[in-house]
């Protein structure tokens, strides 16, 4: 493994701005993985750390293809993870709105360029991404619909789920979109949390990159685990949203199979106590994605279902 | 007759409350809306001053006149550019969603509430970083819809840019496509009021009132803008390095290639680490306000010297049109 600084830039009171990434072997640019873009993605830095933790001991013992390489960036943006700050510190953009970057342009265009420029022509690109609302997912493969996408290599991961996304306007300035559009098979993969570390999912998260891996025949260490994932969009997908805003008890975690009828969660009046909305299952189905803030607003999404009936369509 | 656009109930307490204010009972609609972004407050005094002159003489308004000072509430009230608790920029959740997440219903409804106006006015004030001259922008997709209409608002620049993706998902942009004409105003600088430039646009909207026949007093005689329509007649001025900007020219004037616009230094050695100077003649209509600035920060926009004259001329000569 060899440490590199890919781009650098240099700042008036604090210290140089480094993008460092770690590569493993030579030859063709076989895959990219890029960890904490946005300040506080800690479990995207935290599933760089763990895997390569595990790259290391793989190369040690021989079982990484030496003529391929494989290219870890932890984390695009350590100025803001510094201070706490989701988006970049100055201006509050954020870089994963600046592909495929400017390098004559704004400081996060720049950056994005920098960090465009390492990582194109990687045949394969794996992005540890994180939605905008506070939330825990089950963990799953999200692939952007732009007629390159490579179902196929979302299912070698193994996780029970791959979702594909159709873009909306402000995707098509995303790492994941550019990536595809620029001849890279790109993949993002979410872990069940953002800024709070969750190690097993954080593990999971790299056993289903080494079992990608595998399957590409990046490395010799076999692929044990994985299932076979279920391909879901985002339109199959069953949102629930809080009728009035408070705080919010949840009775359900991702990854429970409910009942239609089922009790999932309820808004509470903060002063007085009272139920002010109870969240109910609509359909069977499994929980996908729920809420973490304790107090929600009005029309916010507390939970998504992948409903049972598209669950047995695979 | 004040309403509320939209109204949705926060945790603890509180409704978030969208509200507008119509003046006139019937007739064509003008909208105006402004504080999209929490931090661009030269909108407020545009607000103010249409709402005080209107009222002082109401008979003269033939028409309806709605404005909507604070699309983003909770940004105001938090001197943020996006929308508090989410970091989303609300400018770009539009057109929104009815069945979507609070943000994107308030979208929706606010979408749903301009929809039919005659004519919409977008006021932004570039952020808090940069200073404008009062000037229009206008995606190349709309120019001939709206073009005449800019021409009519007593800025002094109309910029048509080139089309994008990611702005598809601005106010504007909805509005546009769904036949509600609409121009974005970009004067000014974030967190302040400029009252030279709120009166200039002001004196602007009485005339496009006006033009749509909806104002029957007075108007003042408008500027004619500079338009630019060519992506290279605008040069973007990016600092070269980090430090601090000392400003050196203000904005609106214009500047020889070669001269200097500012310096960027280094206080902690008591340095120069750059002398900023125009990479062209021409117009300086975007300066840089803030003065810390990281390599690649915006410091500048010029309008080149030849695009000045030939927009000049051509505006001069009537032939704009």
């Amino acid at each position: 493994m060899e440490r590199e600084v890919l781009f650098e830039m240099k700042a008036l009171y604090r210290d140089d701005l480094r993008v460092t990434g770690f590569r493993f072997g030579q030859g063709e640019k076989a895959l990219a993985i890029v960890g904490a873009m946005r300040g506080n993605e800690f479990q995207q830095l935290l599933t760089c750390q763990r895997l390569l933790t595990r790259l290391q001991a793989l190369e040690k013992q021989g079982k990484l293809r030496s003529d391929r390489q494989v290219l870890v960036i932890p984390c695009v943006n350590p100025y803001s993870v510094n201070v706490k700050k989701r988006f970049w510190t100055i201006d509050n953009t954020d870089i994963n709105r600046m592909f495929p970057g400017y390098a004559e342009g704004e400081t996060t265009q720049r950056i994005a360029a920098g960090l465009f420029g390492a990582i194109s022509g990687y045949a394969r690109g794996i992005q540890f991404a994180s939605f905008y609302m506070p939330g825990h997912f089950l963990p799953h493969i999200r692939v952007m619909k732009t007629g390159y996408e490579d179902m196929q290599g979302a299912k070698a991961f193994g996780l029970p789920y791959v979702v594909l996304h159709t873009p909306r306007p402000f995707d098509t300035a995303t790492l994941n979109y550019n990536w595809q559009i620029w001849g890279t098979k790109a993949f993002s993969l979410y872990t069940t949390d953002t800024a709070q570390p969750d190690r097993t999912s954080a593990e999971q998260a790299v056993d289903a990159i080494l079992r990608y891996m595998a399957l590409q025949g990046l490395t010799d260490c076999g692929c044990a685990g994985g299932e076979a994932s279920t391909v879901v969009s985002t339109e199959e997908m069953v949102t629930l949203r809080s009728q009035a805003s408070g705080f919010l008890e949840v009775m359900a975690a991702p990854g429970d199979v409910v009942r239609c009828g089922q009790t999932l969660a309820e808004i509470t009046d903060p002063f007085l106590g009272g139920v002010k909305d109870t969240v109910t299952a609509p359909v069977d189905g499994v929980i996908w994605f729920q809420h973490s803030d304790p107090m929600i607003y009005e029309d916010t999404a507390v939970m998504k279902l992948i409903p049972n009936e598209r669950r047995q369509l695979e | 007759m004040i309403s509320t656009v939209v109204k949705v109930a926060l945790p603890v307490n509180e409704m978030l409350d969208v509200r507008k204010h119509r003046l006139g009972t019937d007739g064509k609609r003008l909208s105006i809306v402004t504080g999209i972004h929490g931090d661009e407050l030269e909108g407020q005094y545009v607000c103010y001053e249409l709402a005080r002159r209107i009222s002082a003489a109401p008979q003269l308004l033939t028409g309806i006149v709605d404005l909507y000072p604070a699309l983003n509430p909770l940004g105001i009230d938090t001197v943020t550019r996006g929308i508090p608790a989410f970091d989303l920029d609300m400018n770009r959740i539009f057109p929104g969603r009815q069945d979507g997440d609070m943000n994107e219903y308030v979208a929706s409804r606010i979408i749903e509430d301009l929809s039919g106006s005659e004519l919409c006015i977008d006021i932004h004030a570039s952020n808090i970083y940069l200073t404008e001259i009062p000037q229009i922008r206008i995606n190349e997709l709309h120019r001939d819809t709206v073009l005449p209409l800019a021409r009519l608002a007593n800025v002094d620049f109309v910029w048509v840019h080139g089309a994008s993706t990611v702005l598809e998902a601005t106010l504007a942009h909805s509005l546009n496509v769904r036949g509600t004409k609409t121009l974005v105003v970009e004067m000014g600088v974030g967190m302040r009021i400029t009252r030279r430039y709120g009166d200039q646009l002001v004196d602007g909207l009485f005339r496009l009132m006006k033009e749509l026949g909806i104002w029957q007093g007075s108007v003042c005689e408008v500027r004619r803008p500079v338009i630019s329509e060519n992506p290279a007649d605008v040069v973007f001025l990016n600092a070269p390095l980090s430090g601090v900007f000392l400003k050196g020219k203000e904005h609106g004037g214009h500047v020889y290639a070669g001269e200097s616009i500012g310096q960027i230094v280094d206080p902690l050695r008591g340095i120069v680490l750059c002398e900023v100077t125009a990479p062209k003649a021409g117009w300086l209509f975007t300066i840089r306000e803030y003065p810390m600035v990281s390599e690649g920060s915006l410091m500048a926009r010029i309008l080149s010297a030849d695009a000045f004259a030939r927009e000049t001329a051509r505006e001069a000569d009537g032939d704009g049109a």
